[in-house]
């Protein structure tokens, strides 16, 4: 694919490299990567691509921008807050580089989708929240033969690789088998991200992308780096190809795309609000009610401590989510307990706690304190 | 004295530790260890029926112990064990 005057000006930084050259911008300039998410890792991954002349870049998303959003998803903007990501950043990188083009996929990424959806790309770009989708991006990079440029993040934890790259490559599925329960890992709506995290882990899958392109290095594939923000670490840990992985190896189980939210377990989202289904749920206009009343509530915060600077309910007591099985003898069964947490997932975990522990007077607050801020008490932030 | 790492989301339960010294000859007595000075791991790690559940990944050195003996790969005084997590964010909110 040849480059016009505009383009070779445009890239000489690159041309000037002899690993890159002017050889190695045609071939950026022919290729089509598939990034999925427009979120935390997907801004610089999207971002950086467009600057580098990827010729083809697809982007799905079905979000729209949200204020806090804005933290560390730096491809979205005030302007474009409540439009929908995959447009927003779409402008973003046709203003950085009008000669790629951008295609837009406004849907979530599913079973049903996901072949027509990666087909004309030659590699995909894992940039999603939640382990449905990541199994997801991951058995269709299988069984496609296309590589999976992952990325993950947690507060100040960051994790890459390249899975898939070639025959030898391993998969995410050798290395994570099967999924965590639900709960045990939260999500950054729940448990935080730095803003800046997704950052370094995103332009890492982004050059790692390029270098698969321009077939040059020595990339991620065989090795999962494992990054800490706060020890300013790089760590390497080895991966081989298991030889039993359901979707890889030698006899593979998984032949086609599977029911993915079945198989983890969970939602293919981070940010559904908590619930735990009509019997044990309690609305935060519900529980206004029967405060009011008088009634004798025991209201536990299974928050962290740093959160009460945020937002506290009057009367709560708090027990972190991590300590509940230890100070249930704090509690009396007895009593109608309401849990609280942010949105509701930490504290439907903690009732799942207390009810195997044969608890049965207890609620979750749904929604969870944010809820409580949006439906009775405005003077409470909500984050 | 060996050290095992924990990951961030495993840490809540280990009183906010990043970094345990265990005591054990191999990976098995020192996870016996470890759930024995912080028993809210248990239910994290193990299953009901006592064995390592399969998201565990634990790496001895930067070799995954699954490709050396197991559970059962003896550890040296200096030895670094870790504990790799699923984690998924990366998007939205």
């Amino acid at each position: 694919m040849k480059l016009s005057h505009d383009e070779i000006f445009r890239y000489s930084r690159h041309l000037l490299i002899p690993e890159v050259g002017l050889e190695g911008q045609e071939k950026l300039k022919a290729a089509a990567v598939l990034v999925i998410g427009t979120g935390g890792l997907g801004s610089p991954v999207a971002l950086y691509l467009a600057a580098a002349g990827i010729g083809r870049i697809g982007l799905v998303d079905y979000d729209v921008v949200d204020f806090s959003n804005l933290q560390r998803q730096v491809i979205h903007g005030e302007a474009t807050l409540g439009k929908l990501k995959v447009e927003s950043a779409r402008a973003r990188m046709l203003d950085i580089n009008p000669d790629i083009q951008v295609d837009v996929y406004n849907e979530m990424f599913t079973s049903e989708n996901a072949f027509r959806i990666a087909e004309p790309y030659d590699l995909i770009i894992d940039g999603t929240d939640n382990f449905p989708t990541r199994y997801l991006t991951n058995d269709l990079c299988v069984l496609t033969g296309k590589p999976n440029v992952y990325g993950s993040i947690y507060r100040f934890d960051g994790q890459a690789s390249v899975f898939n790259a070639d025959d030898d490559s391993p998969c995410y599925r050798c290395l994570f088998p099967e999924p965590p329960p639900p709960g045990l890992v939260p999500s950054c709506a729940e448990g935080g991200v730095l803003g800046i995290l997704p950052g370094t882990i995103g332009t890492i899958q982004a050059t790692e992308a390029i270098k698969l392109i321009l077939g040059i290095g020595e990339t991620l594939s065989g090795k999962l780096l494992l990054y800490n923000a706060l020890d300013m670490s790089f760590d390497f840990v080895r991966l081989r190809k298991n030889p039993k992985c359901k979707v890889c190896g030698e006899n593979p189980d998984v032949t086609e795309l599977i029911d993915y939210e079945q198989f983890c377990g969970m939602p293919a989202n981070d940010h559904d609000a908590g619930s735990a289904g009509d019997e044990w749920d309690i609305s935060a206009l519900e529980l206004k009610a029967r405060l009011d009343a008088g009634e004798a509530l025991h209201l536990i915060d299974v928050r962290e401590p740093h959160e009460l600077a945020i937002s506290q309910l009057p009367n709560a007591n708090l027990i972190p989510l991590g300590q509940l099985a230890a100070r249930m003898h704090e509690l009396d069964s007895a009593e109608e307990i309401v849990l609280f947490c942010k949105i509701g997932t930490r504290s439907v975990r903690a009732l799942e706690v207390l009810v195997s522990a044969g608890f049965r007077k207890i609620k979750n607050l749904d929604g969870g304190i944010n809820a409580w801020a949006e439906e009775v008490d405005p003077s409470l932030p909500i984050y | 004295m060996p050290v095992l790492r924990l990951p961030t989301p495993l840490r809540p339960y280990a009183d906010g530790q990043s970094a345990i010294d265990v005591q054990g000859q191999n990976v098995a007595e020192a996870l016996n260890d470890l759930v024995t000075q912080h028993p809210s791991l248990q239910k994290h790690l193990f299953s009901d029926a006592g064995t390592l559940r399969p998201f565990v990944n634990l790496f001895l050195g930067e070799e995954d112990v699954r490709h050396l003996q197991g559970v059962e790969t003896e550890l040296k005084e200096d030895d670094i064990l870790r504990i790799i997590p699923s984690i998924a964010g990366g998007n939205n909110r």
